[in-house]
């Protein structure tokens, strides 16, 4: 069969008894066995699952009754998301055989839309990294880009859609972590703002910064999954209780006169040449669509990436100390209960997490907390200030989403303070809490894929949607 | 130097992780490095900036934190106990704590 990319393409196919919602999900199963080995973005597939939501819905539209927003749609989750009974790594030896007895409430709403999950994607070690290459289960190629990384940590779903092998997937956020693979693989990626989508489920990283969000073929598709996910849940108390927008109903509104603030501290120096050339251009054609285009300030970008490591890393050294060998993952027997704890976290957490593990830890410390991360916290504060005046003046602001383009596998293994400074367009907006989106701006010599990043203000998703919307149709892929 | 050998060795029983020799001395020096970088932060005089401990929260209806402390059904404890290291319904079964 023709295959079948888009939600509107599948939706419209199985609503019109073209194909069944079986043999849609037979066709990306058969997909993934013939490509996975060589991608490695799946690390666990759920058929027989998949096979039953399917069966579900074809079953809906022999009786006529009214299809979900995902009908059928082929969807791959994040291996840090809990889906009850299927295998959630965090692409983890800690969590390698861990089985989880709950569904995050975000897959909850994706099947409830009528998604058929195809299986769980590889992706950095507990979140934590901006390559995948911190997977205890092996690196995972990008499809848009041979041979290089597909960015992280979400790599594997950011791989899986651009690859084809979903219509859809599930990322997490914590600092870049949808966005950069998105700009990497070449496709949309968006995180709404801090607690539009709930966390219940998601296996903890960084608390105050966890974010699930969609990656999709198109923008379109990015915000109807977006509005699937996005609520109030009872479950997590940080969900917020803020309205959910119609995303699909003001996508083809006009951006002209729509007032776009371009950060000059965004464009300095460290940034790639091909990457500042299509971004540039990216921002030529945002003026040529009648928007607004003009400098603004963020004085406090070049103190994120400190405030962001001290942050992250304190809630991660917090959050992964449940990790102790007594109610899940492999243990580590010696003859005390501390010995049990510091084997089994010795031998199943892999060197990015440990090396988080002691910064946090060190930053929480007796006569260290002051120092970092009350001082962090602080200029998280300016941070989020610095974004609150640039929304007084404008509308949405457009930076790049990455400094670099994908770059070889293996480049930049154990040089993790130059990995971790090429989150900087990135961890600004996940500090404060707003709403971002990567769009496709071109290819550099039409090969390695940028990204451009567009941040709205608080809840301002559906505006943020708009412009990228406007930006794809616009033609920014094929700069 | 901002991170001792010693620190590390701290840091490291807090947390409850057991590094060998050669990870002790190569996270040693690359957090090191990092918070060689962190310290850019002294720059800025932060003394009358508020911490940032919440996110968003003005969104929040009063609501959205307190609830009824209600019971509810949970029905998850065979689940959870099947896929421990070491169960012995309804327990979770460790090394020895205390010496008799």
């Amino acid at each position: 069969m023709n295959q079948l990319t888009t939600i509107s393409a599948v939706r419209e196919a199985i609503g019109g008894k073209k194909v069944s919602a079986r043999e849609v999900a037979a066709d990306y199963f058969k997909r993934i066995a013939a490509r996975n080995g060589a991608l490695n973005a799946y690390l666990t597939l759920c058929e027989e699952r998949a096979y039953k939501q399917a069966d579900r819905l074809d079953a809906q539209v022999a009786a006529g009754k009214p299809l979900g927003a995902l009908a059928g749609v082929p969807v791959a989750v994040k291996d840090v998301i809990s889906t009850r009974g299927i295998r959630t790594t965090c692409s983890s030896r800690i969590l390698t055989n861990y089985i989880p007895p709950y569904d995050a409430t975000a897959v909850t709403r994706l099947e409830a839309a009528g998604a058929v999950i195809l299986g769980k994607t590889n992706c950095d070690e507990f979140a934590m990294g901006s390559s995948n290459e911190n997977s205890a289960y092996g690196a995972v190629q990008n499809p848009a880009a041979p041979g290089c990384v597909p960015g992280g940590s979400s790599g594997g779903s950011a791989a899986a859609v651009a690859a084809n092998l979903a219509v859809a997937a599930l990322g997490t956020d914590t600092g870049g972590s949808i966005r950069q693979p998105g700009s990497f693989c070449g496709i949309p990626a968006m995180m709404g703002s801090y607690g539009r989508v709930s966390r219940y489920g998601l296996i903890a990283f960084a608390s105050s910064l966890d974010r699930i969000g969609p990656f999709a073929h198109t923008v379109a598709d990015v915000a109807t999954v977006l509005k699937v996910l996005a609520g109030r849940d009872p479950h997590d108390s940080t969900s917020t209780t803020a309205p959910v927008e119609d995303y699909s109903a003001g996508l083809s509104q006009t951006v002209q006169g729509m007032k776009i603030g371009i950060p000059k501290e965004y464009f300095g120096a460290g940034m790639d040449a091909g990457v500042r050339e299509k971004v540039t251009a990216g921002i030529a054609l945002l003026r040529k669509q009648g928007c607004d285009v003009r400098e603004i300030q963020l004085p406090h970008t070049d103190y994120a990436i400190a405030a962001y490591y001290i942050i992250a890393t304190a809630e991660a050294s917090s959050n992964l100390a449940r990790y102790d060998g007594v109610r899940y993952g492999p243990r580590v027997e010696a003859d005390s209960l501390i010995g049990m704890y510091r084997k089994t976290r010795g031998s199943g957490f892999g060197a990015e997490v440990k090396r988080r593990i002691v910064l946090g830890t060190y930053v929480l410390s007796a006569g260290y907390y002051d120092a970092y991360y009350l001082k962090g916290q602080k200029v998280r504060a300016l941070i989020a200030e610095d974004f609150k005046k640039a929304f007084a003046e404008v509308d949405a602001i457009v930076t790049p989403t990455s400094p670099v383009p994908p770059f070889r596998l293996g480049e930049r293994v154990d040089d993790p303070l130059q990995m971790y400074l090429a989150d900087i367009y990135t961890v600004t907006a996940s500090l404060a809490g707003l709403p971002g989106i990567s769009v496709p701006c071109g290819r550099i010599e039409g090969k390695l894929p940028v990204g451009l990043q567009i941040i709205g203000p608080a809840f301002g998703e559906a505006r943020v949607l708009q412009l990228a919307h406007a930006f794809e149709q616009a033609g920014g892929a094929a700069l | 130097m901002k991170i001792s050998r010693e620190d590390v060795l701290r840091v490291a029983e807090l947390a409850y992780l057991e590094l060998s020799e050669e990870e002790l001395e190569k996270y040693r020096a690359q957090v090191d490095e990092i918070l060689e970088y962190i310290g850019k932060l002294n720059e800025l005089d932060t003394t009358n900036v508020q911490p940032m401990a919440q996110v968003l929260a003005e969104a929040q209806t009063v609501d959205a934190t307190l609830r009824e402390d209600l019971v509810v059904p949970c029905a998850v404890a065979d689940d959870v106990l099947h896929h421990a290291p070491d169960p012995e319904p309804p327990y979770f079964r460790v090394p020895k704590v205390i010496e008799r």
